[in-house]
This record gives C-alpha cells, structure tokens and sequence, in this order.
C-alpha cells in the first residue's frame, strides 16, 4: 500500500530522519515506535504532505509520489488524527465536520447523513448538535476520526491515540481499528505505549534518534525488549566523573514512605503507595515512559500539591508532607519543574523578578528591606553571578525570561536553585529540549550537588542522561515506582523491562538470565 | 484583502506608552463624528465638552470632587484586575461602604469629637471590604465566577441603602424626603478651600493612596506576588504565593478603597445618605484603571480625564442642550478604544492579500489570546450592562 525508502529530514545541524525505511501492507496495523524526540512526527508530517523530505522515495501502492499538501495527501487515501486536536470549541461537532467539507459541492444536509451512517457503521457514537467545547476529549477524538473516514482513507495515521484517553475510552478506540482492519485499510499507529502495540498491531518500525533501529513483530516481541529497541542496546562508553557514592551517607535527605496521590483528574496518573530514600551525597534518578506519573510525583514532592499524612514525605528528618513549597524550601529543598515557562518562570517577568520568585522567602533577609521591599540591586548582583556561574547567553542585561532560549533558560533556572546551595534539589527533566552544552553544564551541576553533600533527585526519560550522572536508579509505571538500582548492577535491558511495566522480581530474572 | 493580525514577539513598549492616548483621540475623533450627526458643531461642542470645565475655579473643584472616588476606586481595581481578579462590584462595596461609615452620624449621633471622622472612614472601609469579601470568598473557595458574582452584589447593595434611606434610617424631621439626617461638621470631610469650590481633602487622600498602592504593586513583596499570580498562576504556585490568599487580598483591598471613596463621597461632597449616591462611579473606574494602564499612578491622571467626562456632559447638557447621556456614551468609547488600542501592544496589523484556503484540518483551532485577555473583555463588556442599570 505504501512504502518509503531513504526518507530524509534536517532542521540545521539536526538530522531529524534519516533514511528511514518502511512498508506498510493493505489491511495491517503497523506501529511506529519511538521515545520523545526519536523522529516519529517529523515522519508523519512527511507522509502527510505538512513537510517536505529532503531526500528518498514515497510510493503509494507502488507508484512514486510527492505530497506537497495536506490536501494531497487526502486526495490520495491519506487521513490523519492528530495528537492535538483541530475542532473548534465554539462550534458544534456538525458543524466541525462540515467545516472540513467546506466547497465540495456537497449540502449541509448530506453531510450529516453521512457523518451518521460513518458513525453508526464504526461504533463510534457522536452528536452532531453537541457544543464541542462540552465534549470530553475522548469524545473530540471520536469526532475527528469520524471527520477522517468520511474521506474514506486508505491509509489512516493516528498520533499517540490513546495518550489522552481513559483505559475504557481505549479499549473503544482499538475494537473500531479491528473493524477498519477487517475492511482492507490500513493504519499507521504510533505510540510509546509498549502493551498496546504488542496487542494491536501486526507489524512495527522503531526509531531511535531519527534512524530505523528495527523493523519487528511485535507480538513476538516483549515489552522489555521493544522497550530496549527504543532506548537503545548498546552500550556506550559513559563518562561518569568520580563516584559520588564516596560521599554518601547514612543521612536521608528526603525519603517517601508509602506516597499515595489520588488522581486529580481523569487523564493524570495516581501515585500509588512509593518508597524511596534519597540519602546525602547521591544522585537518585527516575526513569520512566512519560506520563507513568512523573509530573505528579514532582508536583507532590515540591508540596504544590499537599499528602493526606505528613510522613509520606519526609525532608531531612521533618514530616513535610502538609508543609507548602515555601516551607519545603525552608528545610533545605530546591524545586526545578518541567515546564520552564509558565511553572518554573513567569513568561513576561525580568530574570532578576523570576530569581525573586523562588528565593524571596528563603533568601527575604537578602533581598527585601523595611515593609518587603524588594532590594533590586541585589537581585540584580545575584542574577548576573548566576548568569556568569551557569553561563546564560542573554541579550539583554535582565531579558524577560521569555527571551531566552530554552537551554539558557533552563541553565539560569538550575543555577537560581543551586546558588543558594541546597541540601536537596528534584529537578523534573533537566535537559528536555536544551542542547548539549547546556546539558553537559546542568548534568554537571548537579552532580556537583552531591558532590558536596547535598542530595539530588533527577526524574528523567532520557536515559543517558540517568546513566551519566545517577548513583541509582528506580524505574516509574504507571504510578507505581521500583526499588531504586544501584548502577553498577543496571542495565539498558533492566531499566527497559521496568519502564515497559515488568514487575521488579522479573526484571532480575532477566538478568540473571542474560 | 483581509486584515490580519500578527503577534509580535515581544510587547511593543512604544504601544504601550502611547496606547491610552490613540485611543483618546480615537475617542474624539468618534466624538466629532457623533456631533456632527446630531447636527451640532464638533468645534463649539467639543470646547463645551472639554475645554469649558477647565476654565472656571468653581469647576476645577468640582473636577477634584468627581476624581476623588475615581481614583480611590480605580486604583484599587488596578491592583484586582492585574492578580486575575475581575471585581466588577465596585459601585456596590461603594454604597456599602458609605452605608457602614454612615452609622457614626445616623445611629450615635452624639459621637462627635476628632475621631468622628477618622472613625467613619475606617467602617466605610470595613463595609466595602466585607461587601467584596463575598464573591472573594466564593471565588477562592468554590471557583465561583466573581465577574457574575460582585456584579449581582451591586443591586443588593443599591436596594438596601434605598430601603434603610426610605425606612429605618429616615429622618424623623426631613419632611418624609428619603434621606438621613444632615451630618454633623465633625463627620464631614473638610473643604480645601471654603471660598473657592466644594473640592475637600478626600482628594489629598486618593492621590496619596494611589501612590502607595503605585509603591507597592511596582517595590514589595507583596505587590510581586499579585503581579505574578495575574501573569502566571502556576508560576505563582511555584513561588509559594497562595492563589486563594491573593484573591482574598486583591479584593479585600478593591472593596476597602471603594469604600472609602463611598463614605468620602457621602461626607465630603453630598453631607448625607440619598438613596442615590453615586452616579456609577464604581463602574466608571473600571474604565479609568485600564485608562490608567493597570498602574495605580496612571489611574490618577485617567481618574480627572474621567472626571472631565462627567463635568463635560453636565456642561454640553447646558451649553448645547444634548442629553447628559452623553457623557456615558464617551465613556464607553474610550474603554472601547483603549480595549482595541491594547492589541496593538502584542499584534502589529498587516494587511494581506487573499490567504490561500487551507482546510481547516492542519491547523489547530484558534484559541484567541490569553485567558487573560478573555477576562479583561467579559469584564469590559459587562461594564454597559450594569450602567444600565445603574
């Protein structure tokens, strides 16, 4: 039906697809399977005519072809659902539908009979006149699928379907792709999530780093070895400086003893009964599929969201666990969520006002006077300390913050935190999307941390990043977390058989066996 | 062709010094255009309107009388609406304020030393913040939405000054007018200058307030925290700034300015409780806070251009014989203006050929502008509802 040879994509330096291969067959359900930034979306966009490949061949059932549009892309059997969702909330689901036909000579009538028979036909129930601002997105994406068959598609590609559904929502989605299946279409499924590729999907494509590293059945394969697939087997040599472990002592900075988090919404993750111990002197990482619950984890432990018992979270031998972010600082704790802009800074604020934002009550006799005035000329000498040690590249003395690039940022974030020397710092995601300098300078930092005494917690999807600068690490899914491993005795092999859901008693045999 | 708008990558700074005065001669201009269809000359009128006022002592004073309340009230929304706070309700914590501070002169009226007064405007703040604590306290306990809220607030507040002006609090000797008795001189602001004009020194207070308040939100702590918690609630979070304790103060803090501007109006300029106190001055510094760029100095300068709006209508209402209703109509222009005009401190305009017809499918529908932007205007469009009313 469609195969690809040599697709090639660069962004500057950054060969984000290179010479990637692929055949999919009438009537299969291939996979395409990646981590975060390994090149699946810029594969799609090709295929679907929002970029143009700088190099190979596109053939659809077998004639070689160029996709320039969206558009064309359609008008050759090509239809895509996206990850985020093209509706408009305003309008109803209708009229959403019949936006999309908009000039093809068909009445509004005639639209919505056959965006009923579509969705009587697949099982996927819609009301045309609801508000889809109102819908769940379980519902929106019903909507959209609907939207894409009505062009009666060849080939149907599907972004990360079920990274926003509930289990239930999911199990709907897979009984209409069995039925699309049954028809002789096919489906471009991409996903990260290990089980329902193994169930679903006759065939897969892994990438890694922007390279085909697999072409598999996954049904023959386990999660622990897709997961090994996607993370990558070999092993390089790492450049670990100097064992932190020397330094480490009996001292638990933070430990967690049986955290418990309801899930706060449908879509977040409950975390579920974790015990981890994160003594002085170590670097502690946390690895992980996203969306296993890290997001909530760093949330609970920064004490934006509060624990229902005190002892859940301990910081340096106090129960913190009904303590608030400042009084958590006040213990000694340092906090460097994901998102940059918008958690860990405010956008439209000057650098020296977003280095007040976390320090102004750990460091007030600093940087406030008389009646909480706001000392800035201190602000000032400290943010350009900060801005020398971590090396900001800036082009304004005191930029809002977003004006930097997204490594400078994140090196100024990491050393506003670290300037006040902190017995403990958890940071979500280090070097998400920052270059490799900047990464090389936060990943070094913060091993300075424990360096010195202090404690690190690292939650991290990159796992050359845990490998470089962790003493130990423990493994995320689905809310539940592993014992943490030492180093020395981790594996790609282990940590992947985790990350994929293997129960830890598994994993050891695994090794025991390899 | 079509005209598009194109977000710039940072806020212009050029836009935002000369936006408020665009949109003022944007607002004249409409002016010209307005009188021009009624038949009159914009020249002669516009000089009615504008330039009369200004050229009298008598009205001077009575500039610094109207001002007075809208600056008090406008600087206080300034320090609401950049926390994300969209207290409309204003004109109601003004009348509960005057209400409250109202009880020294109408129920012990025998209180009468120097901390009458004193007295007096620390209750009017009492009732105006207790009035605003309500939808505080529904927004940050329930999520409840305060622009609803401390608008329904408004009419209660109005209904019951005219229940208390017609019934309990009467006065026994005042022919069955529905009013209080006179105050007293001791619960009286005094004039600034008896043999001038009525101006008192309500209006030293709302100049020294608003730049306090300026001091504040731009120098402390405290003024950081309502900044970045308007920007960026969860940045805010991150920062140890409660959103629920910001909330509560932003509109403790409206609801006490607004009224002590309540209790100055009615022992400064009017003397005693009417069932009418006010003419919308609660609603009117809505538009002097955004006038005034969310700064509470600016809202200074925006609170007399407000008031000369007030004056001016009272003036073309004599001079030209136009309904006073005119000085509403100017006031709605210029927020609308200065609501438009604020665009261009995040968009440049660039007018485009025919875009090429994309399906609407490849692109992500269109959220428009920020939440916060979203605000701003259901606060701004509810502004004209409630002058209705008022």
């Amino acid at each position: 039906m469609l195969s690809v040879e040599g697709l090639t994509k660069r962004f500057g330096t950054l060969v984000a697809n290179d010479a990637v291969d692929l055949v999919i067959k009438p009537g299969e359900i291939h996979a395409l399977l990646g981590e975060n930034g390994a090149g699946k979306s810029t594969f799609v966009k090709m295929l679907f005519g929002s970029l143009r490949p700088d190099a190979g061949v596109i053939r659809w059932e077998g004639n070689p072809v160029s996709i320039e549009t969206p558009g064309e892309a359609r008008a050759l059997g090509i239809g895509m659902v996206f990850q985020h969702f093209s509706l408009f909330e305003a309008l109803t689901a209708g009229e959403n539908i019949a936006l999309a036909f908009e000039g093809g000579g068909t009445g509004h009538g005639a639209i919505g009979a056959r965006a009923r028979e579509v969705s009587e036909t697949y099982g996927l129930p819609i009301d045309p006149d609801a508000l889809v601002g109102e819908l769940s997105v379980g519902e929106r994406q019903r909507i959209e699928i609907v939207r894409c068959l009505m062009q009666d598609p060849k080939l149907i590609i599907l972004d990360e379907p079920t990274s926003v559904l509930t289990p239930q929502e999911a199990e709907k989605l897979f009984e209409t792709l069995e039925r699309l299946k049954s028809e002789g279409r096919s489906v471009l499924y991409i996903s990260h999530r290990l089980d329902e590729v193994r169930r679903l999907c006759d065939s897969a494509t892994v990438l890694r780093h922007g390279r085909v590293v697999a072409h598999c059945t996954p049904s023959e394969e386990t999660a622990g070895s897709l997961a090994a697939m996607m993370v990558g087997e070999e092993v390089e040599g790492f450049s670990r400086a100097s064992a932190a472990v020397d330094h480490a002592s009996d001292r638990a900075v933070l430990r967690l003893n049986g955290l418990s988090l309801p899930a706060a919404s449908p879509f977040a993750v409950p975390l579920k009964d974790i015990d981890l111990t994160v003594p002085a002197g170590m670097v502690i990482g946390i690895a992980g599929v996203a969306g296993n619950g890290q997001g909530e984890l760093f949330e609970a432990l920064s004490g934006e969201v509060l624990q229902n018992r005190a002892d859940m979270v301990s910081i340096d031998g106090s129960a913190a666990g009904h303590m608030d972010i400042e009084e958590r600082r006040a213990l000694g704790a340092a906090f460097v969520p994901e998102e940059r802009l918008g958690h860990g800074a405010a956008p439209a604020m000057a650098l020296t006002d977003n280095l007040f934002l976390s320090r102004h009550g750990t460091d007030s006799a600093l940087f406030t006077g008389t009646l909480g005035s706001i000392l800035k000329n201190k602000l000032k000498a400290v943010a350009a300390h900060i801005s020398e040690t971590m090396d900001v590249r800036k082009g304004a003395p005191d930029p809002h913050a977003s004006a930097l690039s997204g490594g400078n940022l994140q090196k100024y974030l990491v050393g506003r935190e670290l300037d006040r020397e902190p017995l403990l710092i958890i940071v979500n995601q280090p070097t998400w999307g920052v270059d490799a300098g900047a990464a090389a300078r936060i990943r070094g930092a913060l091993a300075n941390v424990a360096r010195r005494g202090g404690a690190v917690l690292a939650i991290s999807q990159d796992l050359d990043e845990l490998f470089e600068i962790a003493d130990a690490i423990a493994v995320m899914h689905h809310g539940r977390m592993s014992r943490p491993i030492p180093i020395e005795e981790a594996t790609r092999e282990k940590i992947g058989l985790l990350m994929g859901g293997a129960d830890p008693d598994h994993a050891e045999l695994a090794e025991m066996q390899a | 062709m079509m005209i598009a708008l194109n977000k710039r990558a940072n806020p212009s700074p050029l836009f935002a010094t000369l936006s408020p005065f665009i949109a003022l001669t944007l607002t004249l201009v409409a002016g010209v255009i307005l009188f021009l269809a009624i038949g009159k000359s914009p020249g002669a009128a516009l000089y009615a309107y504008l330039i009369e006022p200004l050229t009298e002592g008598w009205s001077l004073h009575e500039l610094a009388v109207k001002a007075t309340p809208l600056i008090l009230i406008g600087a206080g929304l300034c320090i609401a609406f950049l926390s994300g706070n969209w207290n409309i309700g204003a004109e109601g914590q003004l009348v509960m304020g005057a209400i409250a501070g109202a009880i020294v002169p109408v129920l012990i009226p025998d209180f009468r030393n120097l901390l009458t007064l004193p007295l007096m405007l620390c209750l009017g703040m009492l009732g105006g913040a207790l009035w605003a604590s309500i939808p505080g306290l529904l927004k940050a306990k329930f999520g409840t939405s305060e622009i609803l809220t401390s608008l329904m607030l408004v009419y209660v507040a109005q209904l019951f000054l005219d229940w208390l002006v017609r019934g309990p609090w009467r006065d026994p000797a005042g022919y069955n007018f529905p009013q209080t008795v006179r105050f007293p001189t001791e619960a009286t602001v005094p004039a600034i200058d008896y043999a001038s004009g009525r101006a008192h020194w309500g209006f030293g207070i709302a100049i020294l307030v608003a730049l306090g308040l300026w001091y504040m939100l731009a120098r402390t702590r405290r003024g950081f925290s309502l900044r970045v918690t308007g920007q960026s609630p969860r940045a805010a979070r991150f920062g140890g700034f409660s959103p629920g304790r910001t909330t509560m103060f932003a509109f403790l803090l409206s609801g006490a300015l607004a009224g002590l501007a309540g209790i100055i109006e009615v022992a400064g300029a009017i003397g005693q409780l009417r069932p009418v106190i006010s003419p919308g001055y609660g609603f009117t510094a809505i538009i002097v806070a955004f006038l005034g760029r969310l700064n509470p100095a600016g809202a200074i300068l925006a609170g007399l251009v407000l008031a000369l709006s007030y004056l001016g209508g009272e003036a073309a209402q004599i001079s030209l014989g136009v309904s006073d209703k005119i000085a509403r109509v100017f006031q709605g222009m210029i927020l609308f203006f200065v609501l438009g005009c604020d665009t261009l401190i995040n968009y440049r305009i660039r007018i485009a050929g025919q875009s090429s017809g994309g399906v609407i499918a490849e692109t992500p529908a269109a959220t428009t502008g920020s939440d916060q932007k979203r605000d701003i205007d259901a606060a701004a469009s509810a502004v004209p509802e409630a002058g209705r009313h008022a």
